[in-house]
């Protein structure tokens, strides 16, 4: 395991002069954990604790005709139950903190359940035995219902419904659309001048966080009429806004204690354990643990969503990608938890890190009978980035062209405009594809090794915004009434098109909040450059103020030189007049270009001191915009 | 029957942050009678580190020592509010709001030492061990202990300070699209060399060269920490794991470490990294989260591995010796693609 | 039914609790004695979180009955340092950042602590071997093996 740092790539960006930041502290907590000192929420003894084990449906869809809990409640050691009925305001949503999508899910299924695994009745006992004893005793009276379990399947107009709060099977977005749309530019036209169109569909099954110390939480009566509660949970205030609202609790009885967790990974978000054991709590006066066991925590517990995604790009020969249109579906299982953020935050994210002049996508949050998806590693981005690079793959084989060379003709550089109409500033992606590939020993062209994020970007078209085709498919309700196909362009709706450079109204954001008096001191944060502002995230900024002449509707085909006066001149392969369609095959010589815009790469010497103070004429580091003419 | 060496690459970039904003995050910091700080927080350290980085970015922005910087998060009673650790938000957002408010403690910090000296606040600096003085004259000098008794017995005056840090909730365009994602990326590319058995369909990672960009590396110890895990992470979600083998059938799913399967400490493929550092303008001294984005490459590289050492494109995850095998029987038998 | 009572010798030192019936090692100790440095992470024995050594031999503690341990010497990782002291396998463990959140690593001490005890001078393959049955979520095993193989040495060098 060799970890060597590139000090000398970005040099003039960085003043790397500081005492603390940048020094191989030893971690505040590892005493703690050499020792079994630290606090987990488990490491908290009460005299007389309760636990509490859940019941759970067997079926994927199924109503609930009866339960008789009769027997179960006579058990030896059992304190007692936690009915629905007992849940002051038993329907959630989680990103309702956050005023996001309708109240889906109940703590404890009342009247029907969705999943494998849903809880519909809670055990208190004196011991977790006695607690598995009773659950194993009550008798549920079950009306098996139809399920379904493919994404595709459950938007088809004979699917069962999964979710009533959302019975088309998919989340609402804007009041309008079963889904989230991306459009920039005509990728349709686009494909159909392409030299080459690349198809694929992937797929990435539900993974489990799997952290080792599992989901829990631990409440007790404390002074003052308040609860404390110890949690493993990764969002104390989620955690706290969750049990609040379904137990109509002020937060003021509430006194939350964790940041002290053993693995999370995305899968400790949820608040699923805190409201049930501090409602435990209050209703026997006493300390009650609720921790999933691994079969749980396995099955029941909320894993990352199974994802399925259809690309299809429009390739010119010289390796140039002018389109890629994606249809992607997130499973969310029964409830919504996430996965209607992840959504957008995924469609923010398109098409990847490169510059693609048409892009659109479709994508869909989708209920199936399985068990709610939640947060993990990478959320949201993880599945599609490895349909993506998978796909990167495809194209570059059916181009014949080294696959990172593909990748970095076709990366994104300082001042693109990425598809959801913002600049892209802080680009890296070139530099790490050419380190690694030195590092590797895979060899690529000088041309390829010779290119920056900091140079041939937001140029002409790159920073433009295309004229784009809209369209008015997948209206909420219409695909589960029509059987429409999810896919963008897929039906015949309202055709509209978007003039170029134009800017929605209300993604607008305001001014960075914090107050004048919070600003820290730019001069002590490490940065070589002024960067105007770097203490306040300006997303504005990042606006440009209007678009230069209309770009081209279509993409610009490799043999349609655009301007590009005052652009680094580049070699040729990677400029935007490509005069050799591939560039692998038959590297073009180097035009008569200065020296200094197109200079031979500079082999890695790591004995040499850091570079600083270079600074490249005409560009801007961070302030993307200001490149644009 | 043969075992064939395979070499893929992936690149991708992450997003750093709840991608659309409106997640705040607040920290307060103050001083002791004898110029020690607390940070206090509600972040959760499930361990990505933010204790620890948290007590670097406040020790280096109040210019004292990281031993007189104390870490105390997660207890509702003390902390004020933060959305909660996810979404590469710890490092970006808290790291922020721990600036803002070590700034704010620091100037009050200075004014204190000001007056016992005499001079001008904007005339003073720190020297990171703990003491106060006169830029360019250090023997005109104060300790930051003594600072911290006259500010609380003399003066009267705190050394505390609020931060908060919030990007402005973003919109989304229903028909384009449109919205103001992020405030910065990180990146990376691997290259990942794996061997394949074109008898039993198994996959070995050999070998990963990765090159990670992240922004700055706070503290090079907890960024390898996270690359080296997260890249394990990256082949395990590669290679064997799901709760759903057959999804999306239901059937078969793990209840125990026996069926959920992860790699294990006698299948290491030796790592080699390159970090780089591109500081991003809003993040704490640049540094983005590395912890989330380090998996993501790792999954489509071992699978275009896959595809150049026996020619089966494995477009479903995990990558199953089953789905190799049967990949490989629908194409007649191994078709190396020659690159390792 | 009756609780039943178990003594035996706790990282050297006389120990007595009760055990329910049919509790299991690791809930005693965590419970009943109050050693919370072994942890749950399944319940299965497939996990390694709770592994103590009995007579020097790593057990895994939640599948282990509680009554067997009477009369038995019980090590945890609650027990390795020597009063403020450190142990050099916990030394390692933090020279080399082989932890991160922290819940495998009493653990995964205890099974390095067996393995050193018989093995003073390990091979990695020996390390590999010893703490296969741990699981570890954050580290991706590297940084455990290094600090393992540290630990062998600085106690060879002592020696």
């Amino acid at each position: 395991m060799a970890v060597e740092f590139r000090k000398d790539l970005f040099a003039d960006e960085r003043d790397d002069s500081f005492d603390q930041i940048g020094q191989p502290r030893v971690r505040q907590d590892i005493e703690g954990h050499v020792t079994g000192r630290s606090p987990f929420f488990d490491d908290h003894l009460f005299d007389g604790l309760l636990h509490v084990r859940c019941v759970r449906s067997p079926h994927h869809h199924a109503r609930i005709r009866s339960i008789d809990a009769s027997d179960a409640e006579r058990m030896e050691g059992v304190v007692r139950l936690i009915w629905p009925r007992d849940i002051p305001r038993n329907m959630n949503t989680l990103l309702s903190l956050i005023n996001f999508g309708r109240d889906d899910e109940p703590l404890l299924a009342e009247r029907k359940t969705a999943y494998v695994g849903e809880p519909v009745l809670a055990v208190i006992a004196t011991s977790v035995q006695a607690a598995q004893r009773a659950v194993a005793a009550v008798r549920v009276d079950w009306e098996v219902l139809p399920h379904v379990l493919d994404v595709e399947e459950a938007l088809t107009p004979d699917a069962p419904v999964v979710n009533d709060e959302y019975p088309n099977n998919t989340f609402d977005y804007h009041d309008r659309y079963d889904h989230q749309k991306l459009r920039f530019g005509d990728p349709e036209a686009a494909l159909a001048r392409a030299d080459h169109v690349v198809e694929g569909t992937y797929q990435m099954s539900p993974i489990e966080q799997a952290p080792v110390e599992t989901c829990g939480a631990i409440a007790a009566p404390e002074t003052n009429n308040r609860i404390v509660c110890y949690t493993s949970t990764q969002a104390l205030f989620f955690s706290i806004g969750v049990t609040g609202k379904l137990l109509e609790i002020p937060s003021s009885r509430l006194h939350f204690i964790g940041g002290t967790v053993g693995g999370g990974f995305g899968g400790k978000v949820d608040s699923h354990h805190e409201p049930i054991a501090v409602l435990a709590s209050l209703l026997t006066g006493k300390p009650v643990k609720y921790m999933w066991d691994r079969a749980e925590e396995m099955q029941a517990g909320a894993p990352r969503s199974g994802e399925r995604w259809r690309i299809k790009d429009g390739v010119m020969n010289d390796g140039r990608i002018v389109a890629r249109i994606f249809t992607g579906f997130f499973d969310a299982g029964a409830y919504t938890r996430l996965t209607s953020y992840g959504v957008q935050k995924c469609t923010g994210h398109l098409p990847g890190p490169y510059t693609i002049p048409n892009v659109a996508s479709n994508i869909f949050c989708v209920y199936t009978n399985r068990t709610p998806s939640t947060a993990m590693r990478g959320f949201g981005i993880t599945g599609v980035d490895f349909a993506i690079e998978c796909h990167m793959d495809k194209v570059a084989e059916r181009v014949g062209m080294d696959p990172i060379e593909l990748r970095i003709l076709n990366a994104y550089r300082d001042g693109d405009m990425k598809a959801h109409r913002r600049l892209a500033k802080n680009c890296a992606l070139i530099e790490s594809c050419q380190v690694v590939a030195q590092k590797a020993d895979w060899r690529l062209s000088p041309d390829a090794m010779a290119q920056s994020s900091l140079a041939g970007g937001g140029t002409d078209w790159r920073a433009a915004i295309p004229e784009t085709v809209t369209d008015d498919e997948g209206k909420i309700g219409e695909r589960r009434r029509s059987g429409l196909a999810p896919d963008p362009f897929a039906g015949t709706g309202q055709r509209g098109r978007v003039a170029a450079g134009t800017f929605s109204d209300h993604p607008a954001t305001g001014n960075a909040p914090q107050r004048d008096d919070m600003i820290a001191e730019a001069s002590r944060l490490g940065f070589k450059v002024d960067t105007g502002a770097p203490s306040a995230p300006m997303p504005q900024a990042e606006r440009p103020v209007a678009p230069p002449a209309p770009p081209p509707a279509a993409p610009p085909p490799p043999t349609a030189p655009h301007g590009s006066q005052g652009a680094p001149t580049l070699p040729s392969a990677y400029s935007e007049a490509p005069p050799a369609p591939t560039p692998t095959v038959t590297p073009p010589a180097p035009p008569p270009a200065p020296a200094s815009t197109a200079p031979e790469p500079e082999p890695y010497r790591p004995e040499q001191p850091f570079q600083r103070g270079v600074k490249r004429p005409g560009v801007s580091r961070f302030i993307s915009g200001s490149r644009r003419r | 029957m043969a075992v064939h060496k395979g070499r893929g690459f992936a690149c991708i970039n992450y997003p750093i942050g709840m991608n659309l904003g409106g997640d705040p995050s607040q920290a307060l910091v103050h001083s002791t009678p004898d110029g020690k700080f607390k940070v206090t927080l509600s972040s959760i350290d499930l361990g990505q580190g933010i204790k620890s980085v948290g007590r670097q970015i406040a020790a280096e922005t109040l210019g004292i020592p990281i031993e007189d910087v104390y870490v105390d998060t997660a207890d509702s009673d003390t902390g004020p509010h933060d959305m909660g650790s996810f979404a590469s938000r710890g490092t970006h957002r808290m790291g922020n709001a721990i600036i803002r408010a070590a700034s704010e403690a620091r100037a009050q910090m200075l004014e204190a030492a000001a007056e016992k000296l005499e001079v001008d606040a904007s005339d003073l600096t720190t020297d990171g061990k703990g003491n106060i003085h006169v830029k360019n004259v250090p023997s005109r000098s104060i300790t930051v202990e003594e600072t911290a008794q006259a500010a609380q017995f003399e003066q009267g005056r705190t050394l505390a300070g609020r931060g908060i840090f919030l990007v402005p909730l973003s919109g989304v365009d229903a028909d384009t699209g449109e919205m103001t994602p992020v405030s910065c990326f990180a990146h990376a590319a691997l290259i990942i060399d794996v061997e394949v058995d074109d008898e039993t369909g198994e996959v070995e990672v050999l070998q990963i060269n990765s090159a990670y960009e992240v922004g700055r590396a706070l503290n090079p110890k907890l960024v390898e920490q996270q690359l080296i895990g997260g890249a394990w992470m990256g082949v395990s979600h590669a290679l064997y794991e799901t709760t759903e083998p057959y999804y999306p059938d239901r059937s078969h799913g793990p209840q125990d470490f026996n069926t959920y399967l992860m790699p294990g400490p006698g299948e290491i493929a030796p790592h080699h990294i390159s970090i780089l550092e591109r500081p991003a303008p809003d993040a704490p001294f640049g540094g983005k989260g590395p912890g989330e984005m380090c998996a993501n490459p790792v999954l489509p590289a071992v699978a275009n591995a896959v595809y150049n050492a026996v020619g089966v494109r494995c477009d479903s995850l995990p990558i199953t010796p089953e789905k190799v095998l049967r990949g490989i029987r629908a194409n007649g038998g191994a078709r190396p693609g020659g690159r390792a | 039914m009756s609780k039943t009572p178990v003594t035996f010798r706790l990282n050297g030192e006389d120990a007595a609790a009760f055990a329910d019936p049919g509790s299991n090692l690791l809930d005693f100790l965590r419970r009943a004695v109050g050693d919370l440095s072994p942890k749950y992470g399944c319940g299965q024995g497939t996990c390694g979180a709770c592994t103590v050594l009995i007579d020097g031999e790593p057990h895994l503690s939640c599948i282990t009955l509680a009554e067997t341990v009477t009369g038995r010497e019980v090590r945890t990782a609650g027990g390795l340092a020597n009063g403020p002291i450190l142990d050099r396998l916990q030394e390692a463990f933090i020279d080399k950042f082989a932890a991160q959140c922290g819940y495998c690593t009493p653990g995964m001490l205890m099974a390095a602590t067996a393995l050193l005890d018989k093995n003073a001078n390990p091979s990695r393959q020996d390390v590999i071997d010893a703490i296969g049955g741990n699981i570890c979520r954050c580290t991706g095993y590297e940084p455990i093996v290094d600090a393992i193989l540290e630990a062998s040495r600085n106690t060879r060098g002592a020696a």
